[in-house]
């Protein structure tokens, strides 16, 4: 592959046009792909509302309460409507983005980051570091995730900051195995060996030449797993165990809103648009992510 | 193969030694005094001490891990601290609700999940792929706590069609299993559609195709054989996450199951019974990837154990 590069680059400089390079080669694949881009363009929206909602909500989401308007439906006043309470559906909608997001992006970043560095140590030295990670990850995969996290929850107590960390570390695992793997493969081409014989350190051939090949794989993996965080982390908010009233959490809405289906509807469909939107976008930007980096990364 | 097997199960030994420790000193890693929380609140000093006396944890920590140790081993965990029962027979109880809440969920979700990934392979890129991988799509994608309320209203609120709640008859099983399959299904079809697409590129497909084979031969009896091989390992795992995901399954349709006993064991502090039900799932879930791995084994003669 490296010579294929090599030689559509010299060919493309010969006939005067521009280089490419890797990052031109992935964003040409990726402008194709106009799902993934609009799934993109959505995904940036949603953070600049979650960064923004708290000057652009119409009514103070956990302050306000419209008490001749309890269960109202949608009007122009309201948005979404009006919850039980009299509270205005849109504003929570929109402060709850902030958590959501936060809550995936930061839980899955915390189990890349270990999970990477790991990987790197277990693939590179293997031998009894490679048994000790690997181990852990046997013992971390032996939960199923959401198990996992109402363990730590019922140790920790409820709560998003605990759910958050629960959520990290069962993102550790995928992270560490997929970045092993890598490595094993990777340590053993001609160019980390040409590194180590120009007498490069371990530190260096690890960070500067195995971590760049490795990064591709992560960053398709990273926007998958961070719909399924968010879902684990509306999951467990629904289960009374994250996010804590009156919180404007999506997954503790819906719980909320079960008691008011039948008054009620709005109360339940507007936050779980607003998780299924937000998880499919991630979703569908990975997609286009492995399609445009890696097509023969497969999803777990 | 019986090697390879033992092999296995040997190699298990350490991660449920692990596992086990972990679960034990969960109760240590609690928030104030496990005999205190087993006493209740309004108990006296006086009968918190015998707690602590009669429940061992006045010994030293390594004589507890014994103890726990050997209960477990003889499916003992002592008795719930709300209902005062055993937890085997708790366990027992809501065991089966569970076991075919998933066993169904599975039966469907892996039946349609194949279908539509082997027609989106096969018409691939034309509409039956695009519908297929949009429902796909939208199936990893929509949370099941709220599908099982969506379904719940349309189904059994509005039309009447099934009961909303209770495991009396198969009527009951159908919302419950649709939503907790639902993200499996979707996986199993995207998973499938890969595989498919993969084989149906190789050169013995094409050299079926070249002798004149019809379509649909080329695809079931070529193609299909090659490319289930990977579905089934990624069956194996979806166990698991339906065993997750029975947990928030069983709070929206008040299943009496597993799942809803763990939620309300975590509500209520009810340690003996979380410790007992986070083994029970590790378990299965081990046991489960273990059997996948055989499987696997004896539908791919490519695989020669060592």
């Amino acid at each position: 592959m490296g010579s294929s590069i090599l030689r559509s680059a010299t060919d493309d400089a010969a006939s005067g046009e521009r280089v490419r390079t890797p990052w031109s080669e992935f964003s040409r694949k990726f402008r194709r792909q106009k799902v993934a881009v609009a799934a993109g363009v959505f995904v940036v929206l949603l953070v600049v509302v979650a960064v923004a909602a708290p000057w652009i909500v119409p009514y103070n989401a956990e302050t306000y309460f419209d008490y001749d308007a309890l269960n109202a439906p949608p009007s122009l006043a309201h948005l979404f409507g009006v919850d039980s309470l009299g509270r205005d559906i849109f504003s929570r909608i929109l402060m709850g983005a902030r958590i959501s997001l936060a809550a995936g992006f930061i839980s899955v970043a915390a189990g890349a980051v270990i999970g990477t560095l790991l990987g790197l140590v277990a693939g590179y030295y293997e031998g009894w570091a490679d048994r000790i990670v690997m181990r852990i990850c046997d013992v971390l995969f032996a939960f199923p995730g959401i198990l996992l996290a109402i363990g730590i929850v019922a140790i920790l107590g409820g709560g998003m900051a605990n759910v958050i960390a629960a959520v990290a570390i069962f993102s550790v695992p995928t992270f560490a195995r997929l970045v092993r793997g890598n490595t094993l493969g990777l340590k053993h081409l001609t160019f980390v060996e040409a590194a180590r014989s120009l007498g490069a350190s371990d530190r260096t051939i690890v960070l500067r030449h195995i971590l760049p090949g490795t990064i591709s794989a992560v960053v398709v993996y990273f926007s998958l797993r961070i719909g399924t965080s968010i879902i684990t982390a509306a999951s467990l908010s629904f289960l009374g165990m994250g996010a804590q009233p009156p919180t404007p959490e999506w997954g503790a809405m819906l719980d909320a809103a079960r008691s008011d289906m039948l008054v009620a509807p709005h109360e339940a469909i507007f936050p779980a648009l607003a998780i299924f939107l937000t998880v499919l976008a991630f979703n569908l930007l990975g997609d286009g992510l492995r399609d445009a980096l890696d097509p023969k990364i497969e999803r777990v | 193969m019986t090697q390879y097997v033992l092999k296995r199960l040997a190699g298990l030994v350490p991660t449920l030694f692990a596992i086990g420790v972990l679960v034990f000193l969960f109760v240590h890693l609690l928030p104030g005094d496990p005999a205190r929380l087993a006493a209740g609140p309004d108990a006296t000093p006086e009968t918190v001490a015998l707690v602590r006396k009669d429940l061992g944890l006045d010994r030293p920590i390594a004589q507890q891990f014994v103890r726990f140790a050997d209960g477990a081993l003889h499916w003992n965990f002592g008795r719930s601290l709300s209902t005062k029962r055993a937890v085997a027979e708790e366990i027992a109880e809501r065991f089966m609700p569970t076991f075919w809440l998933t066993v169904w969920s599975m039966a469907w979700s892996v039946v349609f999940g194949m279908a539509i990934g082997i027609a989106s392979a096969v018409w691939r890129n034309r509409w039956p792929d695009r519908l297929g991988m949009t429902l796909a799509v939208s199936g990893i994608s929509f949370p099941a706590f709220a599908l099982g309320m969506v379904l719940m209203q349309v189904f059994a609120v509005d039309l009447g069609w099934v009961p909303a709640v209770g495991n009396d008859s198969w009527r009951g099983y159908v919302l419950p299993s649709l939503t907790l399959g639902a993200a499996v299904a979707a996986i199993m079809a995207r998973f499938t559609r890969s595989s498919f697409v993969d084989i149906l590129g190789e050169d013995f497909v094409r050299t079926a195709r070249a002798k004149g084979l019809d379509e649909r031969r080329v695809v079931i009896k070529h193609a299909m054989r090659n490319a289930l091989i990977p579905v089934v390992t990624m069956m194996g795992l979806q166990f698991g996450f339906l065993l997750g995901g029975s947990i928030v399954v069983e709070k929206v349709f008040n299943w009496p199951g597993l799942g809803r006993l763990l939620v309300d064991a975590v509500d209520m502090r009810d340690y003996p019974v979380i410790q007992a039900l986070v083994l029970l799932f590790s378990l299965e879930f081990i046991v489960i990837n273990l059997a996948v791995d055989v499987l696997y084994g004896l539908i791919n003669p490519a695989i020669r154990y060592r």
